[in-house]
């Protein structure tokens, strides 16, 4: 909304609020809050320092629900041909109510840890949250101290209301940045240190970790004077290339590709070991995601067994080039070259895609994807069991796995992430290549009929089974280049590292990214597993282990509620799930009839 | 679309043809163990029986008598976990993933309890009352958690596409488990000891069955009696029945929709609370994952019994209960795989692709609306 719009709508007096809705809000936010007390986030974050000894992650995971509290409040729906009203004092204060309930949640679990002994099932009723929560005060300052803290937040939420727009995109940019800034710790002081920058590493870090606050003030003005003065150009620059059309963009989008492929090349070589481990695990999940897109952004088949491909690649890949061997295989070992294993990977991994695709292709999606998940079990407690174990190891797993030798000039295993991640990255651009080329080819245009409508898709002339099976086995191969790889880096499978959890935290990599886009899906991989971790490997933030899984499942739900789409949503996709939305305006602008205008009627009549 | 609908004459593909030999292998390893197992049962040691699997010696009437009592007592409890599955799938149409994680919420409950009335010294002196309260209590959180998903989680998707609740209620399903991971800690957390009258057997005509199996049995059928009649004979059941069939003419007849989805919701939950105690009293130890696996396996026992059709349902996770125990010692060891009872969670998914396949309406027949059969 502008600012002139503003001027013309009514004030409404400080007085009158909306009380049951403050009330509602703030205990809501209040009983999250106590239960992200009660998880050990505020402690168990502590020890990321976001500005040095003055802010941490801890302090965040409490402050920031207390912000947006204040914001929420201060929303009003709009709804079309309904009068608004004007921003002022009135949202300032009913933020800052808000904000006071919520925190005299957190006040409450003061007085409660305090007093009572509940140690037996909360395990984080504890003298360290009771310390964290009353900041190192006495109880009572402890208790009031969140009252006004949540009051201050509340009332900061609601004033962003009354700011203009420009101001306010101004403060929401510079936070951000300061926020990423300081998460991005190890990352961004590798790259400076490669640069020869080190002095303005020293000045905008501490050295044991989190910003100054020189630096803190020194990002905020480069943010907040980008936001000024950057913002429009930039956002001009956007819209005359996306204006471009035909051979022009398809240029431009080379040129960009091609940007984004020399960063991803450069990176590497300028941050360290960790951040390398990191973008191997990385390039890992986003050979699954860019699987898994296939079979659920494309095809629309929720396979949640997944994971069976993974397995599939990653033990076939082991028990070819690993050099021990199960007691029940005959004495030859084959240790072959990890490339040859690959072949017989991937007629592995087809196979196993048509072995779980046909009986499950014509149930309907939601018993497909129990059968899926059924299968995914059912194939690591095969690997697991002691019938198999003479040939998969059982529990104890295949060991002792040779690295990927690329044609005896380099050896690629686990202890070098840096060759790993080129390798996976080898292959992700193939599955880039690939997934890009199907979605636009007879195939992918099939996969997309199949998941708007099925029955019609059929009509048309589709050949539904094959076309769901070719969209299995495209998935299981790319899923099984991942579990192959992984078996190299690792150097031994084991049956846990195939539990249906990952198929989920793949899942969600897909759907928060955005099903059916590429570009989507990456980034998706790269936020949560680079920064969260993935199911087993730490992400960026290895205080969160305890708490990603958490954070994943609250995110899919986030993400299915308020925008199933995805971040990066495919054009096409979006449409499908908004179709109510879509049909709604158009009928709203009188761009469609709705069937029972007054001629239909009249031939429905006499009949 | 299923097989169902297929018209008879049309072409077999090569997908078919898959679907028809695996149809027909499955059946050929339960003809063959079985074949074998009764072989093995009248002599191990004769020549036809050793070709197959020398290893074999066969059940004696005790170890079969007790698979088949774990088996019906652990079935009891998919059954009930399986109602909820199937009410829920009878009225909205979808999955409720989480709702393993609404029966591992009443263990849990059951767990914290007990383990405090332990603490006072009720649970030894006062066992039945003790119960008795944390049943209730597991029912009452259990509930609420089922009602809290439904208004928070599923309401606003109603009427989304068919697979956006259901991806929504894996994510409730990983957000529950993680709850609990992180306020109750990660590990296994038991159940005070029982006293030692209901761990001992107790003989009913010809089977001697440990007197907390038979609880667990006997509380199941109670329960299930109770739903009949809440289903069937109440104005309620009746309402719930209408919105199954079709919510839009159900609410022009003046059925609360909303309400009736969320007391389906409820009883679910309830169900699942009942059978959290009962997976307690049985095994005495949870897990944040105990609800997983059950959950799943009560869901197939709801499609074995024909989704949406509560009797069915029952019937399902009897069956699916007895599968899992007795079939990997009478097919699978009979034909020489070792640690065959380490496959059974693996038999259970067997037997609900093998349902899916054979009729994919359940045993029993599905009861759903005729949108949703689609």
């Amino acid at each position: 909304m502008s600012d002139t719009m503003n001027d013309s709508l009514a004030t409404r007096s400080v007085t009158d609020q909306d009380w049951r809705k403050l009330v509602t809000h703030g205990t809501v936010t209040a009983c999250a809050l106590i239960f992200i007390a009660l998880s050990n986030m505020p402690v168990a974050l502590d020890d990321f320092d976001l500005i040095a000894d003055r802010f941490t992650l801890g302090d965040l995971s409490l402050y920031w629900l207390l912000l947006v509290i204040g914001l929420v409040v201060g929303k009003e729906v709009v709804l079309e041909g309904m009068a608004t009203h004007a921003k002022g004092a009135r949202d300032v204060v009913s933020g800052a109510i808000a904000g006071i309930v919520a925190g005299a949640g957190l006040s409450l679990l003061v007085i409660l840890i305090n007093n009572f002994e509940l140690r037996d099932p909360l395990v984080n009723w504890s003298p360290q949250t009771l310390e964290k929560l009353s900041v190192g005060g006495s109880i009572l300052s402890g208790v009031l101290l969140w009252l006004v803290i949540g009051g201050v937040l509340g009332a900061i939420g609601g004033a962003m209301h009354v700011l203009p727009s420009r101001i306010r995109q101004l403060v929401i940019v510079a936070a951000m940045t300061v926020l990423l800034v300081a998460i991005l710790e190890t990352v961004l002081s590798d790259i400076s240190e490669s640069f020869g920058l080190e002095p303005l590493a020293d000045i905008v870090y501490a050295k044991r970790g989190g910003l100054t606050i020189v630096g803190v003030l020194i990002i905020a003005a480069a943010a907040a004077a980008y936001s000024w003065w950057g913002h429009a150009p930039v956002k001009d620059a956007k819209q005359r290339f996306q204006a471009l059309e035909g051979p022009e963009r398809a240029r431009g989008n080379f040129i960009a590709f091609a940007i984004v492929g020399a960063l991803t090349l450069v990176l590497p070589m300028l941050v360290g070991g960790i951040v390398n481990e990191l973008l191997a695990n990385v390039g890992l999940f986003v050979l699954l995601a860019l699987g898994l897109n296939i079979v659920v952004g494309l095809a629309g088949i929720l396979d949640l067994g997944y994971v069976a491909f993974f397995a599939v690649g990653g033990y076939t890949t082991a028990i070819l080039t690993s050099a021990n061997r199960g007691d029940s295989w005959p004495d030859w070992v084959p240790q072959t070259n990890w490339f040859v294993a690959l072949l017989i990977v991937v007629v592995f991994a087809a196979l196993t895609g048509l072995f779980i695709g046909a009986p499950v292709i014509r149930m309907r999606g939601d018993y497909l994807a129990i059968v899926t998940l059924g299968f995914g079990e059912i194939i690591r407690l095969l690997f697991l069991s002691d019938w198999l174990g003479g040939y998969t190891g059982g529990a104890q797993g295949v060991t002792n796995i040779r690295g990927v030798n690329i044609f005896g000039l380099a050896t690629v295993r686990g202890t070098d992430p840096q060759a790993v991640f080129y390798l996976v990255a080898v292959f992700c651009v193939l599955a880039i290549y690939v997934s890009w080329r199907l979605e636009h080819s007879r195939l992918g245009r099939a996969w997309m009929a199949i998941r708007e409508d099925e029955s019609v898709a059929e009509a048309m002339g589709i050949n539904t089974v094959n076309t769901k099976l070719m969209a299995f086995v495209v998935g299981a191969v790319l899923a099984s280049f991942s579990g192959a790889i992984f078996a190299a880096k690792v150097g031994s499978v084991f049956p846990t590292s195939f539990i249906i959890l990952v198929s989920i935290v793949i899942l969600v990599v897909v759907i928060v990214g955005g099903m059916g886009n590429i570009a989507g899906v990456i980034a998706g991989a790269v936020v949560l597993i680079g920064v969260l971790g993935g199911p087993r490997q730490p992400g960026l933030l290895q205080e969160f282990s305890n708490f990603k899984l958490l954070i994943y499942g609250a995110l899919l739900i986030w993400m299915m509620l308020k925008r199933p789409e995805g971040l990066i949503p495919n054009v096409r996709r979006t449409r499908e799930l908004h179709q109510e939305e879509f049909l709604q305006d158009a009928w709203l602008k009188g761009e469609i009839d709705t069937g029972d205008e007054p001629d239909d009627m009249g031939e429905v009549a006499p009949v | 679309m299923t097989t169902a609908t297929r018209h008879k004459s049309a072409r077999r593909t090569g997908v078919d043809w898959f679907l028809f030999f695996l149809k027909f292998a499955m059946f050929s390893v339960i003809g063959f163990g079985l074949f074998a197992f009764t072989l093995q049962q009248i002599d191990p040691n004769n020549w036809l029986a050793q070709q197959i699997n020398d290893d074999a010696t066969g059940l004696t009437a005790d170890q079969f008598e007790g698979l088949v009592i774990a088996g019906l007592s652990q079935g009891s409890m998919y059954g009930l976990i399986a109602l909820g599955y199937s009410m829920v799938y009878g009225v909205l149409g979808f999955i409720n993933f989480a709702h393993g994680e609404v029966f591992m919420v009443g263990a849990m409950t059951g767990m914290i309890t007990s383990n405090k009335l332990a603490e006072a010294g009720a649970w030894e002196s006062n066992f039945v009352p003790s119960l008795l309260f944390i049943v209730v209590l597991a029912i009452l959180v259990s509930t609420f958690t089922a009602v809290v998903m439904e208004r928070v989680a599923y309401r606003p998707l109603r009427g989304a596409p068919r697979l956006i609740p259901l991806i929504t209620s894996i994510g409730i399903s990983f957000f529950i488990q993680n709850v609990s991971v992180v306020l109750l800690g990660p590990g296994a957390k038991s159940y005070p000891d029982l006293p030692s009258w209901w761990t001992e057997t107790q003989s009913i005509w010809f089977l001697d069955v440990q007197r907390t199996r038979l609880l667990v049995v006997l509380v199941a059928g109670v329960s299930m009696a109770v739903l009949w009649y809440l289903v069937e004979r109440t104005k309620t059941g009746k309402a719930m029945r209408a919105v199954a069939e079709d919510k839009e003419i159900a609410s022009l007849m003046g059925i609360n929709v909303n309400r009736i989805i969320v007391t389906t919701f409820a009883i679910g939950g309830a169900m699942a609370g009942v059978a959290g105690i009962l997976w307690g009293v049985m095994f005495r130890s949870v897990v944040a994952t105990t609800g997983f696996l059950p959950g799943i396996k009560a869901f197939s026992a709801a499609v074995v019994g024909g989704i949406g059709n509560l009797g069915g349902a029952m019937a399902g996770g009897i069956s699916i209960g007895s599968a899992e125990s007795i079939a990997p010692l009478i097919i699978l060891e009979p034909l020489g795989v070792n640690g065959a009872s380490q496959l059974r969670d693996a038999v259970a998914f067997a037997v609900l692709i093998l349902v899916l396949l054979v009729k994919p309406t359940g045993l029993f027949g599905e009861r759903l609306s005729s949108e949703d059969r689609a």
